[in-house]
């Protein structure tokens, strides 16, 4: 059985190696090793027995994150009503199934969607709402604050859920929490649980980096720098609401759920 | 303990006796005691009906051990009290003792009359004492003074104190009445929770005890007093005091209390009674912090030390650690709470069961008692007060079944478990996790001297990061010059500043670490005098505040303010600036009326002003204290 751990670790150790920059990655591959290994499992006397159990668990686990995004677009619902303007950043595929359960309910809303650029996943987006005949407008990145009155709720996704209940996601979500909390817009954050990290970012610096390349569309001059990071952190006092697979919570329960889960 | 049950011998209230007596001469004559303190009592064990003061201790048949005792209880009672009494019995070497009669007087509180004594009240260990009063909730000592002190009994669990006080003058007022019922409450309760051992006879019984002011009943604070082994300072002692009435009258009514609300006058007095520090309130007070014990300073600590002595039930370790905490030799969470506990130890590693005395209970009255004199030498912090729960839990989890050697060794063993996991481990823990925020290039900034703090930085120097430290401090205490010098030994480039120019200084400043001394349940950070400010001002220039707190400081209470909940130091160190004789203005005005001083030792920082608290189970935001402090507390039960 301890071989089989070390064994596990070792995987999940490369994996994370794989792409260190990746948040959900590594909280998914630790949250992965404390569930399996968490499990009486340890109690079965023969191997076999144990290993199945393991496997059915770590099948289960792979259910629970499936279904995770069922269950929060299900819990969210209530919170669109009729005639209301929801503001989204980035392609996050939580939020898209939560738009879409939304639009089979027959719900009428519309959806204002940002550029995302340099990557333009919002004009992605953007593309996949408009098959589903939900009324979209594309803006660009710099007219959040200008649409921010029109707005009643911003959703974005997640790339990790910090200890402090803050959220790491792509580069803009910080200015556009910034904005909507400086005008009453609630701003709801939808991520599976598997996505709780273990870190405690003071500030933006304070993360791993994970850059990408930018283009301008034309050519940088020489000496200019480019800041490059792919994402920020939004500290948890400008956001409202979380939505996961264990509920609604507040930013504050977060920190709990870390402290039950890894005690 | 049914065996101390004594005949009460009903004693004319109008009559009253200062001084000791017993019929028996050989005992030492009445000393008029000089001081506030109350009349040696001599404990003639035979004679209860007779003597003022009574209350044989159950195993010692002897009239010597009695004297003795009750000596010692005289003399670990009140200072004041000195009776020659107890000098003479001194030599007898009975010391230490681990009799529990001694012990008893923990409390020193003052116990009243003998005759109705409260026998079958747990412990009663000093007949004679004439103050002691004997901390036992369960235990339910009663000691028997001669003064007519009354004991109040305190129904907090715990530690409650059934103190028999023998008016002198039968009273049965309301007040009495209810005393007596609300001692009897308690003493039911206590006989239940400590399974019925002793009968708890309702000591009042002799309804001497039933002390005018009701106060004794004090079950105030329970919660409170759960963290607090104070109970037995607390309890208020029964009104009618013989001497206390007219001795006391230069002697300001003061008496520590660990969470003692001191505007109430009756229970002052009462309490003050009890104290083994002599301790004389000062009379230049702010009125906003009435509430809070104040003493004048520099009178305890010689009058203790000429005291080392004559203390006799009290034990040397736990004696030389108060002294230590009133000269100031011993101050930061930590240093007090590990101090303490090495004393503990030291006390578990002398202590013997006296006879028909049960290890767990005796011992539970034994801390108690030696908790509040170290309440009276400094009231206790967070640390210790979570410290002695613990302990006092250990000892009453003691199996009944283990000799009283085994006893020891495991309660010596947990208490060294505490300190190594909750303190030394958790300084490591917490380490490791704040030296992971320093980043090369930080410029630092501290207040103070905490502890924790001082271990991160050093830690980090260690790793070779780069980073420069700012320590801030303030008067009185100046003790940021202490984590100065510590620091710039091994070569950490540091600045240091005074609190005024923190505003000044902060746009520099990336990270901000505190020291606290608890952190409570809403996130507040408790913490030395000053450090809300550097929190607050560094909030406004969005510099990040790292907390640094071992877990076992965290307390479950909730404060919203500085002022209902604080310690208040001596407030000469304020008016004169030593060194400084050019600046002294306000050297000699303590005492103007137009002036008061407010030294406050603590305050309280908001949590919206913290960024992270940095702990031993990891780095969390304000908001998750009260998860810590339910895991914490889970732990505490199973373990």
């Amino acid at each position: 059985m301890m071989e089989l751990e070390i064994e596990l670790k070792k995987a999940s150790d490369t994996l994370k190696a794989w792409d260190t920059t990746s948040i959900s990655l590594t909280a998914g591959c630790d949250l992965f090793m404390r569930y399996v290994t968490r499990t009486s499992a340890l109690e079965f006397e023969d191997f076999n027995s144990a290993k199945s159990r393991v496997l059915g668990r770590a099948e289960k686990f792979g259910e629970i994150s499936n279904k995770a995004r069922k269950i929060i677009a299900m819990l969210i619902q209530d919170f669109i009503f009729d005639g209301c303007t929801i503001l989204v950043h980035g392609f996050s595929r939580v939020v898209f199934e939560i738009l879409k359960t939304a639009a089979q309910n027959k719900k009428l809303f519309r959806v204002l969607c940002t550029e995302g650029s340099p990557d333009k996943t919002g004009v992605l987006l953007a593309k996949e709402l408009a098959k589903l005949d939900v009324p979209v407008k594309l803006l660009i990145d710099s007219a959040v604050a200008y649409c921010m009155e029109e707005v009643d709720m911003v959703f974005v996704g997640a790339d990790g859920v910090v200890e402090s209940g803050g959220v790491i996601n792509m580069m803009g979500t910080y200015q556009i929490a910034i904005a909507a909390h400086s005008m009453n817009k609630p701003v709801y954050v939808a991520a599976e649980s598997y996505k709780f990290a273990r870190l405690y970012p003071l500030d933006q610096k304070d993360l791993e980096p994970a850059l990408r390349p930018i283009d301008f569309g034309v050519p940088v001059p020489p000496k200019v720098e480019v800041e490059r990071s792919a994402r920020d952190y939004t500290p948890p006092q400008f956001l409202t609401l979380l939505f996961t697979d264990l509920g609604v919570l507040t930013p504050s329960v977060v920190s709990d759920e870390l402290i039950q889960l890894y005690s | 303990m049914e065996s101390r049950r004594n005949p009460r011998a009903v004693v004319d209230p109008k009559v009253r006796q200062v001084g000791f007596f017993t019929s028996d001469s050989t005992h030492h004559p009445p000393d008029p005691i000089a001081s506030d303190s109350h009349p040696v009592p001599t404990v003639s064990p035979s004679r209860n009906s007779l003597s003022p003061v009574m209350i044989p201790p159950p195993r010692h048949n002897s009239s010597d051990a009695f004297p003795l005792r009750a000596a010692a209880a005289a003399s670990a009672v009140s200072p004041s009290s000195f009776s020659y009494s107890t000098r003479r019995d001194f030599p007898d070497g009975s010391t230490t003792a681990a009799s529990p009669g001694r012990v008893s007087r923990g409390s020193f509180s003052r116990s009243s009359l003998a005759s109705s004594s409260l026998p079958g009240v747990g412990m009663d260990s000093m007949a004679a004492a004439k103050s002691s009063s004997v901390p036992a909730s369960g235990l339910t000592t009663v000691s028997v003074v001669n003064m007519p002190h009354g004991l109040s009994e305190k129904a907090s669990g715990v530690s409650d104190q059934k103190k028999s006080s023998k008016p002198l003058k039968e009273k049965t007022t309301k007040a009495e009445r209810r005393a007596l019922q609300e001692a009897q409450r308690a003493a039911k309760a206590a006989a239940k929770a400590e399974g019925g051992g002793k009968a708890p006879a309702p000591l009042v019984s002799s309804g001497s005890v039933a002390s005018t002011s009701v106060k004794a009943a004090k079950p105030a604070k329970p919660s409170s007093q759960k963290n607090d082994v104070a109970v037995a300072a607390t309890a208020a002692a029964g009104p009618s005091e013989k001497k206390g009435g007219t001795s006391e009258k230069d002697r300001k009514k003061d008496a520590p209390h660990p969470r003692m609300q001191y505007d109430d006058e009756s229970r002052v007095v009462k309490a003050k009674r009890r104290a083994v520090v002599k301790q004389t309130e000062a009379k230049n007070r702010v009125e906003l912090f009435r509430h809070l014990p104040q003493y004048e300073h520099g009178t305890q600590l010689p009058d203790l030390e000429t005291k080392f002595f004559q203390l006799d039930p009290m034990h040397p370790a736990v004696y030389k650690v108060g002294l230590q905490y009133l000269s100031g030799d011993i101050s930061g969470g930590n240093a007090r709470c590990i101090a303490m506990l090495q004393a503990f130890q030291e006390v578990v590693k002398d202590y013997s069961t006296p006879p028909e005395k049960t290890l767990n209970r005796d011992m539970t009255a034994k801390i108690s008692s030696y908790v509040s004199f170290l309440i009276e030498c400094r009231p206790l912090s967070v640390s210790m007060g979570n410290a002695i729960r613990f302990v006092k839990n250990r000892i009453a989890k003691l199996p009944i079944t283990l000799s009283e050697s085994e006893a020891k060794a495991a309660l010596q063993s947990d208490i060294e478990r505490f300190i190594s996991e909750k303190i030394i481990a958790a300084d490591k823990a917490i380490v490791k996790h704040a030296v992971s925020k320093i980043r090369d290039g930080d410029v630092l900034l501290t207040y103070g001297s905490p502890a924790a703090v001082e271990m991160v930085l050093l830690q980090a120097h260690e790793l070779r990061k780069k980073f420069r430290v700012l320590v801030v401090d303030s008067r009185p205490k100046l003790e940021g010059q202490l984590l100065l010098r510590r620091l710039i030994k091994r070569g950490i480039n540091c600045t240091y500043t005074h609190i005024n120019a923190v505003s000044y200084i902060m746009h520099e400043v990336t990270k901000v670490f505190l020291g606290a001394s608890s952190v409570l349940s809403n996130g507040t950070v408790y913490s030395r005098v000053g450090t809300a400010c550097v929190a607050m001002v560094a909030s406004a220039f969005r510099v990040p505040v790292l907390v640094c707190c071992e877990a076992y400081k965290f307390h479950e209470r909730v404060q919203l303010d500085s002022i209902c909940s604080n310690e208040l130091g001596d407030p000469n160190a304020i008016s004169k600036v030593n060194g400084r004789g050019d600046i002294n203005y306000l050297d000699g005005l303590t005492n103007n009326a137009n002036l008061q001083f407010l030294n406050l030792m603590y305050d309280a920082t908001p949590s919206d002003y913290i960024s992270m608290i940095i702990t031993d189970y990891g780095m969390i935001p304000p908001t998750s204290v009260p998860v810590i402090v339910r895991e914490y507390q889970k732990e505490h039960l199973l373990v």
